[in-house]
């Protein structure tokens, strides 16, 4: 660079500040601008993510409701709030569904559970994973059909010692050269399974019902 | 520099493609590199993604050039870029929320990406805006072109098909690129896998060595047949 030409100014620290404040305030308003404008389109293009997998694990003949609007909060095993989506018919809870995660092979496994209101599985789908692909990922339904093996199941449907993979005595196949996703998975249903059924008398009061039975 | 030489464009597409391109010459932005090309879609999708960041921060760091004295360059150029990123991530969130799905992990990863800083650094900070513009978008096709070859030759020998999921990057027009080559292929998790990344590119960079040595011999052998 030509340091001869440069004008005195420009080595004053206080220049230099001022440039680096300038940008950063500029660099703050553009991200804001940004923000406002994506905002909406990104929380209407997430709702329907989350729908599409709502309506994977709560069939459409059970619900006349939104299923993102009749939600009850569940503190998980690990101190977590989740939210649980009810599906409500004839103002009636007809079938809930809320995340559940699972520690794998490569970092979390988060689920979405559905059960009906006496804690019967009506699905189990893969949100998001990171497991191997190949090996691990046939959890997801687009790889492999082991999923639905939770359709209909319940606490106790296998009884308790069996809720686990074939390898651990249980009644889930695992996977040829991927145990640790599977056990995870069966794992993290069958947490959710009983954190539901500890939650189960306040989670299916029907919301209109919900105020006077809160607190 | 003296002088204001002219704009050699030839040279700077030269450049961007194949002599000092991003990854075979200049061996940068490795990271994102392995971490996305196993299928060439997302390769596809990551490249044109750096090649937009790249193109607007060369045109930004140009413009700001001379108001930006050489202490203070890179933690501007860095916000610069970052601030970038961020819209293009925003914006992909937004309209392109699918292949967002796919490549969103990888977005905040052009940050990192070394080669944009460095062609700020070492092109953008020195030339006008245009020559700029252009160096961008010709090492980000450049760095496009590696990635979609690595993620087809992965994508291919890992799981037989080429291109899959185009449809969600391109729109379903493009939906025709979808080739499944071997029906019922049981998959080679190797070539899918990072260690499968790394052993394609260390052929790719062999294979542009070679090319060069050959290219460079015979360029000799002219010069001692015809001397000037």
């Amino acid at each position: 660079m030509n340091t001869l030409a440069e004008p005195s100014y420009r080595a004053r620290v206080g220049y230099q500040a001022g440039l680096l404040g300038g940008f950063a305030l500029l660099a703050a308003a553009l991200l804001v601008m940004g923000d406002i404008a994506t905002r909406d389109t990104i929380a209407l293009r997430e709702a329907e993510d989350l729908k599409a997998t709502l309506t994977q694990v709560i069939p459409a003949e059970l619900h006349d409701n939104d299923l993102l609007e009749a939600t009850v909060p569940l503190v998980d095993d690990a101190g977590r709030t989740v939210t649980v989506y009810r599906a409500l018919r004839d103002g009636t809870v007809s079938a809930l569904a809320f995340p559940v995660v699972g520690k794998g092979y490569a970092g979390e496994i988060r689920l979405m559970l559905g059960v009906d209101p006496e804690g019967r599985i009506l699905g189990v789908r893969v949100i998001a994973h990171s497991e191997t692909p190949g090996l691990g990922d046939k959890i997801e339904l687009a790889k492999d059909d082991w999923i639905l093996d939770f359709d209909g199941r319940a606490l106790g449907d296998p009884p308790a010692a069996r809720w686990a993979v074939a390898k651990d005595g249980g009644d889930f196949d695992q996977f040829s050269g991927a145990t640790i996703t599977p056990r995870a998975v069966v794992r993290a249903v069958r947490a959710g399974l009983e954190r539901f059924a500890a939650e189960r008398s306040r989670l299916i009061v029907a919301p209109d019902r919900l105020d006077t039975a809160e607190e | 520099m003296s002088q204001p030489q002219p704009t050699d464009w030839r040279r700077i597409a030269a450049d961007g493609i194949w002599n000092n391109n991003v990854v075979l010459g200049q061996a940068l932005a490795l990271c994102p590199l392995l971490a996305v090309t196993a299928t060439a879609t997302n390769g596809l999708g990551l490249g044109l993604a750096s090649t937009l960041v790249m193109t607007l921060s060369g045109v930004l760091v140009a413009l700001v050039r001379s108001l930006v004295t050489p202490e203070v360059r890179i933690p501007v150029f860095i916000l610069v870029i970052a601030v970038l990123v961020t819209l293009v991530d925003l914006a992909m969130n937004a309209w392109l929320h699918d292949l967002h799905k796919v490549l969103g992990l990888f977005i905040p990863l052009i940050v990192t990406n070394c080669a944009i800083l460095g062609r700020a650094e070492s092109f953008a900070s020195r030339n006008p805006v245009l020559p700029s513009a252009f160096d961008g978008l010709m090492m980000g096709i450049g760095f496009t072109l590696v990635l979609v070859a690595l993620g087809a030759v992965r994508e291919i020998i890992g799981s037989a098909t080429l291109f899959a999921d185009a449809s969600l990057l391109l729109g379903e027009s493009m939906a025709f690129l979808e080739l499944t080559l071997i029906p019922d292929y049981p998959g080679f998790l190797l070539a899918i896998l990072p260690p499968g990344g790394f052993l394609a590119l260390g052929f790719m960079l062999a294979g542009k060595r070679l090319i060069d040595t050959r290219r460079a011999r015979i360029r000799a052998r002219g010069a001692t047949a015809a001397p000037v």
